[in-house]
């Protein structure tokens, strides 16, 4: 062990704070490369910095953000949840079939939203009471069985028809900002409060940063897990009501890749893929990029299929961010103990 | 004297399917004392301070504390009778503050009426008193409100034992808290475990620096085999008979 030298101590000095600057530059990265992308675009194209599109562009990226702000709590306990396209398709249907049937519009919405917590409950219990090691699988079941199902009841074909009240807050908006925004404004709001100042919100964040010790704390850990994916289903239930408003339909159909573009979004925003660390913003920055990068290059005439090019490049490049942030940490804690001997 | 035991183990028998990995051990934890649990590997130190924490449950015998018999069921059950554990692995959270880490599990929140789990954090209570059980313990860390992923070993280390010592009411105990630490940061840590003695804890220190047994422990408690086979007064002179006896030779 190296003495108390002097010399040496200010050699460790300087590369620390070097590092610790790398590591705040990593944490306003990703909404830094929103807001360069924001301003390229806006030079590119003329169209991009309008009201409108920008009206169209929140309009757009509504469904995915109010899903991805519940896959980021499944994340942040160190989980994924596969279900959630299928789960929002599945309650589209049988929200359409309810209407059908019964003409009601809250008995609607409770059917969009409690079909999706069941099938987020279904998950998580799955998942903690039958002990699977990972929740990848439990939820690769649950994203097809919910497709067959979905596609079973509607017979394999969209079901047209919602109430008012459901195509208002889907397709409509107030003052030129569409109904929808208000709707993942609330939800945002409400998850960052539980979050971030009530017990449940500290008891995600300590089961995702190390299980083992959660339980030996005495966290109800089994709980807080099966929250979490009631949550991720439930705000898939939501989603699926802006979808079906905006569409006027019900569609076994819809949320196709789903998934992968609300994991795309945690992870572009800058949450870790590891558990344990990222916020609601994250999640919601992640949905906006992916909304105005598709927007864009719709916008300027990119082919389509470059499209899901450019949004894999995003994704590898936020998920090296992730990594270069856990080697940054690490390198300063040598050096800090380093200093200390 | 005997005013002063406050955990008190009797003919302790743990049984792992048919390997006796406790077999009828009785000690006694004084209030401002340390007492270290010695052994090699697999003598059954681990296994006993688990059953004391509440992670495992003995088969036999009882645990006495204050001179109440107590049922010890889980980790909770122990820390409501007043034992805390600085584990290994220190059970810490790389991802929260010291604070956060601190009342991780006990969370001061209210109101009281609501589910324990929709209360709201007293965040800047739980910082106040963090902060300041860490001045007391003179823990010097680089920020109080940074996450730990971002502290040394021995700064770790130091805040699982200043955890420890905030909620110990009766009974400390360290599974190896230096194994992994630099001449210079394990220092810090024996201070820290002096201090929670003097403080009127019953500390149960388990290591294997002999160096570090002779300094702070009154008495030692040697395992073997799952059988307590020792209990001496160490010193500087008969370190040998300790080594020898844990090694039974």
């Amino acid at each position: 062990m190296n003495n108390a030298d002097p010399d040496l101590a200010a050699a460790h000095r300087e590369p620390a704070s070097v590092l610790s600057l790398w590591l705040s530059l990593l944490s306003v990265g990703p909404i830094a490369i929103l807001l360069a992308l924001i301003i390229l675009l806006s030079m590119a194209s003329p169209h991009f910095l309008t009201p409108r599109n920008i009206s169209n562009i929140l309009a757009q990226t509504a469904v995915i953000s109010v899903v991805a702000m519940g896959q980021h709590l499944v994340i942040l306990t160190r989980g994924i949840d596969l279900s959630v396209g299928s789960n929002l398709a599945l309650a589209t249907v049988t929200g359409a079939l309810v209407y059908q049937a019964t003409g009601s519009t809250i008995l609607t919405i409770l059917t969009m939203l409690m079909s999706g917590a069941a099938v987020g409950a279904i998950n998580g219990i799955v998942y903690v009471f039958g002990r699977l090691p990972h929740p990848f699988v439990i939820t690769l079941a649950t994203l097809s069985i919910a497709k067959g199902t979905a596609l079973e009841l509607a017979d394999g074909r969209a079901i047209p028809g919602m109430p008012e009240a459901i195509r208002f807050i889907g397709g409509d908006a107030v003052f030129g900002i569409p109904a929808s925004f208000f709707v993942v404004a609330g939800v945002a709001a409400l998850i960052l409060v539980m979050a971030k100042t009530m017990v449940w919100g500290r008891w995600i964040y300590a089961v995702g940063g190390k299980p083992e010790a959660a339980v030996r704390m005495g966290i109800p850990t089994r709980g807080v897990l099966v929250s979490t994916y009631i949550i991720s289903g439930l705000c898939a239930g939501i989603g699926a009501v802006l979808l079906a408003g905006r569409t006027d339909a019900g569609s076994p159909l819809f949320g196709n890749l789903l998934e992968l573009d609300t994991i795309a979004a945690v992870i572009i925003g800058g949450a870790s893929f590891l558990g344990g660390r990222g916020h609601i913003g994250h999640a919601l920055v992640g949905a906006v990029m992916i909304g105005v990068i598709r927007n864009a290059l719709n916008l300027l005439n990119v082919d389509i299929f470059f499209q899901l090019i450019a949004i894999g490049v995003v994704i590898v490049l936020a998920v090296e961010a992730d990594v270069l942030r856990t080697y940054l940490e690490g390198r300063v804690r040598t050096l800090r103990a380093a200093r200390l001997q | 004297m005997n005013n002063d035991v406050i955990l008190s183990i009797r003919n302790a028998t743990k049984r792992f399917g048919p390997v006796l990995a406790l077999n009828d051990i009785s000690l006694d934890a004084r209030r401002g004392e340390v007492l270290a649990l010695l052994g090699d590997n697999g003598a059954g130190k681990s296994t006993l301070i688990k059953c004391i924490s509440g992670v495992h449950r003995i088969d036999e015998g009882e645990i006495t504390i204050d001179g109440v018999v107590t049922a010890i069921r889980s980790p909770a059950d122990a820390r409501a009778a007043g034992i805390e554990t600085v584990y290994q692995d220190l059970a810490l959270f790389d991802n929260l503050t010291p604070a956060q880490n601190f009342y991780a599990g006990r969370e001061l929140a209210g109101p009281s009426w609501l589910p324990l789990g929709l209360r709201f954090l007293h965040s800047r209570q739980m910082d106040q008193e963090t902060s300041r059980v860490l001045d007391r313990l003179k823990v010097i860390l680089p920020r109080k409100d940074a996450t730990v992923a971002l502290m040394s070993g021995g700064q770790r280390q130091a805040v699982a034992v200043a955890r420890a010592s905030v909620f110990a009411r009766k009974v400390v105990i360290l599974d190896e808290p230096t194994a992994a630490l630099g001449l210079r940061e394990s220092r810090k840590v024996l201070d820290l475990v002096a201090q929670l003695r003097d403080e009127g804890n019953a500390v149960i220190l388990i290591t294997h620096n002999m160096e570090h047994v002779t300094e702070l422990a009154s008495r030692a408690v040697v395992l073997r085999q799952g059988r307590k086979v020792g209990e001496i007064i160490p010193s500087r002179t008969n370190q040998q008979e300790l080594v020898s006896m844990i090694v039974g030779a």
